[in-house]
């Protein structure tokens, strides 16, 4: 019991294997203080919650945030501090973030919520032009770092064109912010409260698709995740899959599937797009000699292009095959069609197939 | 609503009419006729640097009858769709217009179809006053082939080309800018027509519109800016959203027109007005105000941030189509049991077209590439299991 007590730790294994008598997460209390199951807005909620508690410079602010927001990630915080540290904003994103930046050049934490990642494009100047290069050009006279913004991302089975995207690619490419995505709501809460505690500026997407769905045990004192370390959640040794958010359990269910047919396959889950933790991902190559990355971004110009690039750069001479991408279409996100567009478990297994027998 | 002697011609074609319609108990077409007729709106036009138009609207028979059949088919159309919704024939999302009719009605009346009209996602009705047909609304709702925008777009991606209805968008208030641009080709153009941007209370917060006024202004575009304030932004009430909920002056320089939204006479006076102002002076605010019965969507109750009773006190007292309905009555254009049967008439036309509709097939997958560019690019693309033959992106 105490041996696969370790090996589970140390596996990190996610919401899909819940069944599993062992933790989750590599480094938090855990054993520590109760665990309660929960799902993933509870789990932010409960994040947002002792992030205020803990500073009493800390806001929330964002569309619809006081009576608990669209998706309940909110509930209880105007109640419990009040209006004038939780409030509604109008609707204008733009109007959002820049307003977050000049409370967190206070020196407060700004927690801005985007109430859909397919809005934030309004606010993309804001936070490319304005809070990631505040401390850079103003030579660390200010900075923004207390700016958290938070927004749901992702395929949800029914969005259609404009609630389901996944903006992240875009952040990625701008040094300055750092961009988290976590896979489960123990992940989430322990990522957003190292998000939120981050001196610099950082987008938080989370999967809405697991707002509901994804259950797990999560420990209910305060406790933080890494940023920037990536997380092996499977072991293996034939294939390396890189993989964020919700798009996990879609490559754990493939990677059982690969294991059937006596394929070995190591999962990797980022956790931060930028900076992102080129390290641990290089090590795997290493082992296995293939990667694969999946993501439901367009596969044009989407994160896994950088990954691919990187990898290929740094393991050139041990790669057995080429990277292999699974992602979403170069198409709008389809309405009626999105089973087609999705990066699915059969498309990945396939391309485990192959780059396996390349 | 205030009544006006009837014009002498008008009383006397009607007790014409009705005598032999009872004689011969056959369902008189409800077409009406031209002969004038002046009406009263209820509530006075408040203006914001213009001169308000007259509260005396003309019209006739016939259009009150068009407007009455126009709204019921409407408001029939919009509660089908929530039943459809409720049923999982419609998916994703679905932003219902019953109680605002009377806009899309009377904004029809003064137009003509060579002027633009842009809106936001709460666009079933607006299509359908444009000309499209209900067909094609539940066709586009369910996803199918027959649907406008040939099932690819949804609830809230309407567009007629031919009518110039530009749709249809998603992105609150991104609208707005579109408009003014459609108005700079008009201008362009010199084609005598104009532009109606419409928006909500919600998108009146939105920088780009700010942006949008002020490049119309500057450049004399004819663009009309309307916001159909219902209200609540979602769930949030304009007063808590917005300092000044006096939308029809938020364009400072630009005039603008507070119009009852309830009347689809006043409405059309407005737009009338706004559409003549436009073409000679640039772009003006007209705020409509009016009301939506259902919630934001299909998933917002729609009682959780405003109580039952003002739902129903506003389906009492302001309900564009018992307004219309009690016009007709009083003046006598039809009697009571005829607008029933215009009703009933409705409904089956609503429950045809549904079952028309719910024939029509899903989409070709290969129609998920198509459109992405105007030309090829030869970009391949796989289907679901990798199995099926690659795409090219056409």
């Amino acid at each position: 019991m105490g041996f696969r007590n370790i090996i589970g730790r140390r596996l990190g294994l996610g919401l899909v294997r819940r069944r599993k008598p062992f933790s989750t997460a590599t480094c938090d209390g855990d054993g520590n203080g109760n665990a309660k199951s929960i799902n993933l807005y509870s789990a932010i909620n409960q994040a947002l919650h002792i992030a205020l508690e803990t500073d009493n410079r800390a806001f929330v602010f964002g569309e619809d945030v006081s009576f608990g927001g669209v998706f309940r990630c909110t509930t209880g915080l105007a109640d419990r501090f009040g209006k004038a540290r939780v409030f509604n904003t109008p609707l204008c994103e733009q109007g959002i973030v820049g307003f977050g930046i000049g409370l967190a050049a206070m020196g407060n934490r700004a927690i801005a919520e985007i109430q859909f990642a397919d809005y934030i494009y309004p606010a993309f100047d804001q936070i490319v032009n304005e809070a990631a290069k505040f401390r850079y050009r103003s030579g660390n006279q200010f900075n923004c770092g207390g700016l958290t913004i938070r927004a749901p991302y992702g395929a949800v089975g029914h969005g259609g064109h404009y609630h389901s995207q996944s903006p992240e690619a875009f952040f990625c490419h701008v040094p300055g912010i750092k961009v988290v995505i976590p896979r489960s709501p123990r992940q989430a809460k322990g990522l957003l409260l190292s998000c939120i505690r981050d001196p610099n500026p950082v987008v938080f997407f989370e999967p809405k698709w697991l707002y509901r769905l994804a259950v797990e045990e999560v420990p209910e004192h305060d406790y933080m995740l890494p940023l920037s370390e990536a997380e092996v959640i499977r072991q293996g040794s034939d294939i390396t899959l890189v993989g964020w958010g919700a798009q996990l359990s879609v490559m754990e269910q493939a990677c059982n599937e690969a294991e059937k047919d006596g394929i070995s396959c190591e999962l990797i889950d980022l956790k931060t797009l930028l900076p992102w933790d080129k390290e641990t991902v290089e090590a795997s190559v290493r082992k296995t000699g293939r990667v694969l990355i999946s993501h439901e971004a367009p596969v044009t110009g989407g994160f896994g292009a950088e990954i691919s690039a990187s990898i290929v750069e740094r393991c050139f001479l041990r790669l057995e095959a080429p990277v292999a991408r699974v992602c979403g279409l170069d198409t709008p996100f389809p309405l009626v069609f999105e089973p087609f567009y999705m990066p699915t478990k059969n498309k990945i297994l396939d391309a485990i197939k192959a780059t396996v027998n390349y | 609503m205030a009544l006006s002697h009837l014009a002498a011609s008008a009383s006397r074609s009607s007790s014409l009419l009705k005598p032999l319609s009872s004689a011969l108990s056959l369902r008189r077409p409800i077409s009406g006729d031209n002969s004038p007729l002046t009406v009263e709106t209820s509530v006075p036009f408040t203006s914001h640097q213009c001169e308000a138009p007259s509260c005396s609207v003309e019209t006739n028979p016939k259009e009150l009858l068009t407007f009455f059949r126009d709204m019921a088919l409407m408001r029939r159309m919009e509660i089908a769709a929530d039943s459809l919704y409720k049923a999982k024939l419609i998916r994703g999302f679905c932003h219902l217009y019953d109680g605002q009719e009377a806009v899309a009605v009377g904004m029809e009346a003064a137009i003509t179809k060579k002027d633009c009209i842009i809106t936001a996602y709460r666009d079933h009705c607006t299509f359908v006053s444009r000309g499209g047909t209900l067909l094609e609304v539940f066709a586009e709702l369910m996803g199918r082939q027959a649907g406008c925008s040939k099932g690819k777009g949804g609830s809230m991606h309407f567009y007629k080309k031919d009518s110039n209805f530009y749709g249809g968008h998603g992105i609150v208030g991104a609208q707005v800018p579109l408009g003014c641009g459609l108005a700079f080709a008009q201008k362009y153009s010199k084609d005598e027509t104009v532009t109606f941007a419409l928006y909500g209370d919600g998108a009146a917060n939105q920088g780009q519109l700010f942006e949008a006024l002020n490049i119309s202004a500057l450049w004399d575009l004819p663009a009309i800016l309307v916001c159909e304030n219902n209200h609540y932004g979602m769930g949030t009430a304009e007063w808590r959203a917005a300092k000044s909920p006096a939308y029809y002056k938020r364009g400072d320089y630009v005039p603008g027109l507070k119009v009852d939204g309830m009347d689809a006479l006043a409405v059309k006076q407005a737009c009338k007005f706004a559409k003549e102002h436009a073409l000679k002076n640039g772009p003006i605010i007209l705020e409509m105000d009016t009301y939506r019965y259902h919630g934001h969507s299909m998933s917002d109750p729609g009682s959780t941030y405003r109580t039952r009773d003002e739902i129903s006190g506003v389906r009492q007292e302001r309900d564009p189509i018992e307004r219309i309905r009690k016009l007709i009555l009083s003046h006598d254009l039809a009697t009571e049991k005829e607008l029933k049967d215009v009703e009933k008439e409705v409904r089956k036309e609503v429950d045809d077209a549904i079952a028309q509709a719910k024939e029509s097939p899903m989409p070709e997958p290969s129609e998920l590439f198509t459109n992405v560019y105007a030309k090829g690019l030869g970009v391949e693309s796989f289907g679901a299991d990798r199995k099926e033959v690659r795409a090219t992106l056409p």
